[in-house]
């Protein structure tokens, strides 16, 4: 026993530290310029819904990203890409610890997400507080580029005010006095009805009633006969998904289709046409992209993802498209070095894109500047009649940059 | 509201009314008799959906999907009942809706394999197709209508089989006291097999039929879950003619609800069952605490 006393006391408490230094050196020691780092990969956080009601809209969104990488020879500002992908399940409640997890553990340059606007706008938040890189592809909740915009957070989709907001005034204009708006409960109807509504009764119109139904109830008849008999020059609806095929199908069985014209946000008719058949011809909805955009990007970028992924490309898609194409027009500028961070944002903020959808920029709150176009669904598409508004810009309510 | 109007209402109340008890009678049925909380009847009502979309599709004839997609739900319920459900009688309810609650991720996943994520369209047969004009600018499609008929027809076959018939006898008995039956000799095992089978076909059915006029898409089940709840609750478990009561209750409070007080129509169903659980703590005609 004695023995034992006699040796050098190493305490636990002494190892323990001992091990934290070496440990503290071995991650510290490599001090990186950034030269070095610009020719470490790029690494991506891909956070989307590849399962789950959005999973089509998530992977067409991550196909259309990758579809821009390639055709940069694989590169973004002269660097490789590395991607860590998360699947959101459009799961607003598992959404900060996912961003956290991307940002914290992955340690990745920028993170491009997501679909579902309860997400997105919890990706906002942890962006905001961790300064870090946000590029939203689809979400268009008002508040991202509104009360919540930041520098580092930038949309390439829409939001929710610039999609309708445009068919006010073609409505005005078209002669229809009185409208039936109809929606789900729920924050994006809300915005997208409140925009129409906007610009329809500063031209001149008037919204006879504004029905709405808990999200994402389907139950559409007690409202529709209640449209027949209020009998308004015509009905302005937003629906999306399951709900948007229901809808249009029992306006039409119900016979209204014919009397009381059916328009709507483009989400009503869009990827959801095949299911609703003929009873969405006629229907006029206003949105970003048409499936006949004749422009040359648009021809180009439709063959490039029909020969890439199979499928026949979307609005989806070339929001992703323009994701990619926006975070390399920032890296070019600053060579590669995600360091120079004002630098990169500044090159974002006024880079000048030709999208598959139209001329494409930004305005201060880092919302798409963009065309909306009138579309009428003819022979199962979307087919483009004008632009309802050129050069749309979202007003960013609330927002501190502007 | 002229009386046109609140004619084409009432009719959209009851219409809706019947789909609600087609889907919750097999819910009551299970619920009631078998004791078995089956979180997982919701999928199933969207198997049939699916179901009666792939078979109109291949075959072309929606009879046959009626017909084949029943057959197919009753079958998957007796091996079910034989695999799964069967060791659940007795047990707490959290073993219940723990099980159920795996039965709808794999069917589920199931849906996910076989068809996809997409939103999918079922033509109803061609001399159901037509509307029938109510008033100047509404029509209302004769499926409707038809389903309706329809719904009526299944309930008087239910009451039928229960009320009339030796089988019918068993599961009211068994019901009533499940040992007493046993002992008496009757092979009590078998008849809850075909009533668990029964209940699932009741909610494929009632995706079958309504696949026409709802659409198909995935989580089309999570709301006609809550709803074929609530009827059973309001109505009382197990009670067959309660389901049908607070089936057509809760038909008339959402659709007036929604004419007359948009603002809170989502929450008036649970205003009603709250309202009534109060008055009845049972159920309408529940005679078994909830």
């Amino acid at each position: 026993m004695s023995e034992f006393r006699r040796l050098p006391p190493i305490s636990r408490r002494a190892l323990l530290s001992g091990a934290a230094g070496v440990a503290t050196l071995a991650v510290a020691s490599p001090f990186r310029a950034p030269a070095i780092a610009q020719h470490a990969p790029l690494r991506v956080g891909l956070m989307l819904p590849y399962t789950g009601t959005f999973a089509k809209l998530g992977k067409f969104i991550d196909d259309g990203f990758r579809l821009r990488i390639e055709q940069n020879g694989g590169k973004l500002g002269g660097r490789e890409v590395e991607f860590v992908q998360v699947d959101d399940e459009s799961k607003p409640a598992a959404a900060t610890d996912n961003m956290n997890r991307l940002v914290g553990r992955d340690k990745v340059d920028v993170v491009v997400g997501t679909v579902h606007s309860g997400v997105a706008m919890a990706m906002v938040k942890v962006a905001r507080d961790t300064n870090t890189l946000l590029i939203i592809p689809n979400a268009g909740a008002n508040d991202a580029t509104g009360p919540a915009c930041a520098p580092n957070i930038f949309r390439t989709s829409f939001s929710n005010w610039q999609t309708t907001y445009p068919m006010g005034k073609v409505m005005a204009a078209a002669g229809i006095k009185n409208v039936v708006t109809i929606t789900w409960k729920y924050t994006a109807g809300a915005e997208m009805i409140g925009a129409f509504a906007e610009s329809f009764t500063a031209n001149g119109g008037k919204i006879v009633e504004d029905l709405t139904l808990p999200f994402p109830e389907v139950e559409f008849q007690a409202l529709i006969t209640r449209i027949a008999q209020l009998k308004p020059d015509a009905v302005f609806s937003f629906f999306a998904g399951g709900g948007a095929v229901k809808f249009v199908k029992d306006y039409a069985e119900a016979g209204l289709n014919k009397t009381i014209p059916l328009y709507g946000a483009g989400f009503l008719t869009d990827g959801t046409l095949e299911a609703q058949g003929a009873a969405a011809d006629g229907i006029k909805t206003t949105l970003h992209y048409a499936d006949n955009l004749l422009n040359p990007a648009n021809v180009a970028f439709l063959k490039a993802f029909k020969a890439k992924t199979g499928n026949d490309g979307d609005i989806y898609a070339v929001q992703g498209f323009d994701a990619a194409a926006l975070l390399n027009i920032g890296l070019t500028a600053v060579k590669g070095d995600t360091h120079a961070r004002d630098r990169m944002v500044a090159a974002m903020a006024a880079a000048k894109i030709d999208s598959p959808r139209g001329p494409l920029s930004f305005n201060k709150a880092h919302n798409p500047i963009q065309n909306i176009y009138l579309r009428e669904v003819k022979n199962g598409r979307n087919e483009m009649l004008s632009i309802a508004q050129a050069d749309v810009d979202d007003p960013a309510r609330g927002c501190k940059m502007t | 509201m002229d009386l046109i109007t609140f004619g084409v209402q009432l009719l959209n109340a009851i219409q809706y009314g019947m789909v609600l008890f087609l889907v919750a009678s097999g819910l009551t049925l299970v619920f009631g008799i078998l004791g078995v909380i089956n979180l997982a009847h919701g999928a199933f009502y969207m198997l049939g959906a699916y179901l009666a979309y792939w078979i109109a599709a291949a075959t072309g004839n929606f009879l046959i999907a009626v017909v084949a997609g029943v057959a197919i739900a009753f079958v998957v319920g007796l091996l079910l009942e034989n695999v799964f459900i069967r060791r659940l009688y007795g047990r707490d309810h959290l073993a219940q809706v723990l099980l159920s609650f795996g039965l709808i991720l794999v069917i589920d996943e199931v849906r996910e394999m076989l068809f996809g994520k997409d939103v999918h369209a079922v033509t109803p047969p061609a001399w159901l197709s037509g509307s029938i004009q109510l008033t100047t600018n509404l029509s209302y499609p004769v499926y409707r209508l038809a389903i309706c008929v329809f719904c009526l027809a299944v309930a008087g076959l239910i009451f039928l089989v229960i009320t009339r018939t030796k089988i019918g006898m068993i599961v009211r008995a068994g019901a009533e006291n499940r040992e007493m039956t046993r002992v008496l000799g009757i092979n009590y095992d078998s008849v809850n097999r075909y009533v668990f089978a029964t209940g699932i076909a009741l909610a494929a059915l009632g995706g079958i039929v309504i696949a026409p006029i709802s659409t198909v898409f995935p989580g089309m089940g999570d709301s006609m879950l809550i709803l074929s709840f609530v009827v059973v609750v309001l109505g009382g478990i197990g009670s067959v003619a309660g389901a049908a009561i607070g089936a057509l209750l809760i038909g008339l409070t959402d659709t007036f609800g929604k004419v007359f007080f948009p603002s809170v129509s989502g929450i008036l169903i649970y205003l009603l069952m709250a309202l009534v659980l109060l008055w009845r703590p049972n159920g309408i005609l529940g005679r078994r605490e909830i």
